[in-house]
């Protein structure tokens, strides 16, 4: 028996709204299709009128949410695709993310975005959207990198009482698999020693988690102990622990899906500049896909965002320098 | 003939409320205005000069337990909801004691928990919000309320209404969406907005009601929207209220309006509706010029006395402020303090 990303995803969903009878969901095709990914499949049949099908409008699935949020409802939105929740930025960033600010009301709605790329995504089903979001005041945003986090944290979400973008990674839906659903888990907020090492630290979030892992475990063999930090939310960005990995390693490398200017990894090492320079040994380093709309074919995809290949590479220059 | 009378005298009882509102909203806008000439007021102000009738009748037909989205020029319908002026001015001072404590201005002003909606700038942007307060009200069981927002017809160009009316569309949703065609959405002309004949035309393409009226006049403004408000409590799904009348001021008070087109001035619609409603109660003896004056100055007394008291209250504290975004403590993003 085992789970994977996207039905963690599904299962959260249904215990959220088993559990909270205040919990909707909205969007395209969720209803009895299930979801253009099927993260919300048969939950139309378990929960009848409470996971409605949504016109095309992203605009308007955010406002409904919002209103619905006022009068005490904890909607979630599905957007199709990340990139599609561009057509409903005004709403999010504009309206839910400053309602508690104006009002004192708070905003509790959670915005699902199938983010990041897949193998012939292309531009407009790729994109990693956390650091436009997570660059307005009144959002948290959330990058769960395991399926142990992607069901705990989305249950978070929805009972957070602010507006949450929960990025979920497309590539991680099918090819993450855990034993089981976790019972207990850290809160989000936090971020997550994934290895502990001595010689590095690399921070990453979401599929990035995975990349980096996969280099720890190839410069293991050459005897470097690589350190990985989970940033599991992107916002809150969780310093303390990331300072505190520099402090343990000299060298830190960030690693992030989105494009590279300014951003998440700009973020952190703003931060460790500012909290932390006396803890480097090193120039801080980051790598993050190129600043062009992402490629559709394979070859060029694998060459846009950073790889195990493209990160051992830019980590063996760290340890030179 | 009894019945008859009543319903007389009920109505009569609704057109002097609805006209002591105008009349409230006409002269706090005055003030506004005076107050802004006077550099008493941070940023800009915006009137509903001209479009009071339209407006406090869509506040006077709705009820306790409604939605009400209203949009700048909607003083007279703050009022007709139940908005004390108080808030009005509190939020033009930036009292810290308002509903919006100073981190909102002017006509950016609402109270969610009453189903009083605060706008954001964006036009149109409201419409979908009232729809999801109506859809949680559905979920709920709560069948016999209604939403009405209000924008103007510049807002009809935007994609958030064509998204937010289609959606109350598909949803059947009790909805009455009130445009004020006031002829400019700031300096534009309708010419230059839509090329359709008469945007009421458009309540067909998204399978609507649609319901046109002369905007300036209060009668026939109550008497829509009660139509309106009822057509959508009783279930028949959105309700699409085209209205038609001027803007007598600028967008705001820093702009003269001397874009607007002399020749519509004397149109029957642009016309004062204070002034016209003013004439309709002498001609049906409902009150006469003495009593006209006394309102008037009542009006005066209360909205002098409420700016007196405002501005003796306190202003924001930015030391003593809470500047956090989220109402959640544990997410609040740290580490800005050295950036």
């Amino acid at each position: 028996m085992s789970i994977t990303y996207l039905e963690a995803i599904r299962a959260a969903q249904a215990r959220a709204m088993e559990e909270d009878p205040s919990v909707f969901i909205y969007g395209q095709d969720v209803g009895k299709f299930g979801g253009a990914f099927k993260a919300t499949k048969n939950l139309a049949l378990d929960y009848p009128g409470r996971v409605l099908d949504a016109p095309i409008s992203e605009d308007a699935m955010v406002g409904a949410a919002i209103g619905a949020a006022m009068a005490g409802m904890r909607p979630i939105i599905e957007m199709q695709f990340a990139d599609f929740s561009i057509t409903g930025f005004n709403q999010i960033v504009n309206n839910a993310a400053t309602q508690f600010w104006r009002t004192n009301i708070p905003c509790p709605i959670t915005i699902r975005l199938p983010a990041g790329g897949t193998s012939g995504g292309g531009p407009f089903h790729s994109q990693s959207l956390e650091a436009i979001y997570s660059h307005y005041p009144g959002l948290i945003v959330m990058t769960p990198a395991t399926v142990e986090d992607a069901y705990s944290m989305l249950l978070e979400a929805v009972s957070i009482d602010d507006p949450v973008i929960f990025c979920e990674h497309k590539y991680l839906y099918y090819h993450l698999k855990a034993d089981r659903l976790p019972t207990e888990a850290m809160p989000a907020g936090k971020a997550r020693i994934a290895r502990s090492g001595r010689d590095m630290t690399i921070v990453a979030y979401s599929a990035m988690v995975h990349e980096a892992l996969a280099v720890a475990e190839e410069l293991a063999t050459e005897g470097i102990e690589v350190e990985v930090v989970d940033l599991r939310t992107v916002k809150p960005l969780d310093t303390d622990t990331i300072v505190a990995s520099v402090a343990r390693t000299g060298r830190l490398l960030v690693v992030g899906e989105a494009w590279p200017w300014g951003g998440v990894t700009a973020e952190v090492i703003a931060r460790v500049a500012t909290e932390g320079f006396g803890l480097l040994d090193a120039p801080p380093q980051r790598l993050n896909a190129k600043d062009t709309p992402v490629p559709y074919h394979p070859n060029l995809w694998a060459a846009h965002r950073p790889t195990a290949r493209s990160i051992a590479i830019a980590a063996r220059n760290l340890l030179r320098l | 003939m009894v019945q008859v009378v009543d319903e007389v005298s009920v109505f009569r009882d609704t057109y002097l409320k609805a006209y002591r509102g105008m009349l409230l909203a006409r002269v706090l806008d005055d003030k506004f205005a005076s107050l802004y000439r006077a550099g008493k007021i941070h940023g800009g102000v915006f009137l509903g000069r001209g479009q009071e009738a339209l407006s406090a009748a869509c506040g006077y037909c709705l009820r306790k337990g409604d939605i009400f989205a209203p949009l700048i020029r909607d003083a007279a319908g703050r009022i007709a909801f139940g908005e004390p002026i108080i808030e009005a001015i509190r939020t033009y001072l930036g009292s810290s004691l308002g509903i919006m404590r100073g981190r909102e201005g002017n006509v950016h002003r609402g109270n969610p928990k009453n189903g009083y909606l605060p706008m954001i700038s964006h036009l149109g942007a409201m419409i979908s919000v009232v729809n999801g307060r109506l859809l949680a009200d559905r979920f709920k069981g709560q069948r016999t309320t209604v939403g009405l927002s209000t924008i103007g017809e510049g807002a009809t160009s935007t994609g958030s209404f064509h998204e937010a009316i289609n959606q109350a569309a598909v949803e059947k949703l009790p909805l009455i969406l009130v445009v004020a065609n006031n002829q400019y959405a700031y300096s534009t002309p309708n010419e230059r907005q839509f090329a359709c004949e008469d945007l009421v035309d458009r309540a067909l393409g998204y399978g609507v009601e649609g319901h046109s009226v002369q905007g300036n006049d209060l009668n026939k403004c109550l008497q829509v929207l009660q139509q309106a408000v009822g057509r959508a409590r009783e279930g028949f799904g959105p309700q699409l209220v085209v209205a038609k009348l001027l803007r007598l001021c600028g967008h705001g008070e820093h702009d003269d309006a001397s874009y607007v087109d002399p020749r519509l001035k004397s149109e029957a619609f642009a016309q004062d509706c204070i002034k016209l409603a003013e004439e309709s109660m002498l001609r049906e003896r409902w009150a006469d010029r003495t009593q006209l004056d006394i309102w008037r100055q009542q009006a005066i007394m209360e909205v002098e006395e409420t700016v007196a008291r405002v501005q003796r209250e306190p202003a924001p504290d930015p030391y003593g402020a809470e500047w956090q975004a989220l109402s959640t403590p544990r997410m609040i993003d740290g580490g800005h303090e050295n950036i």
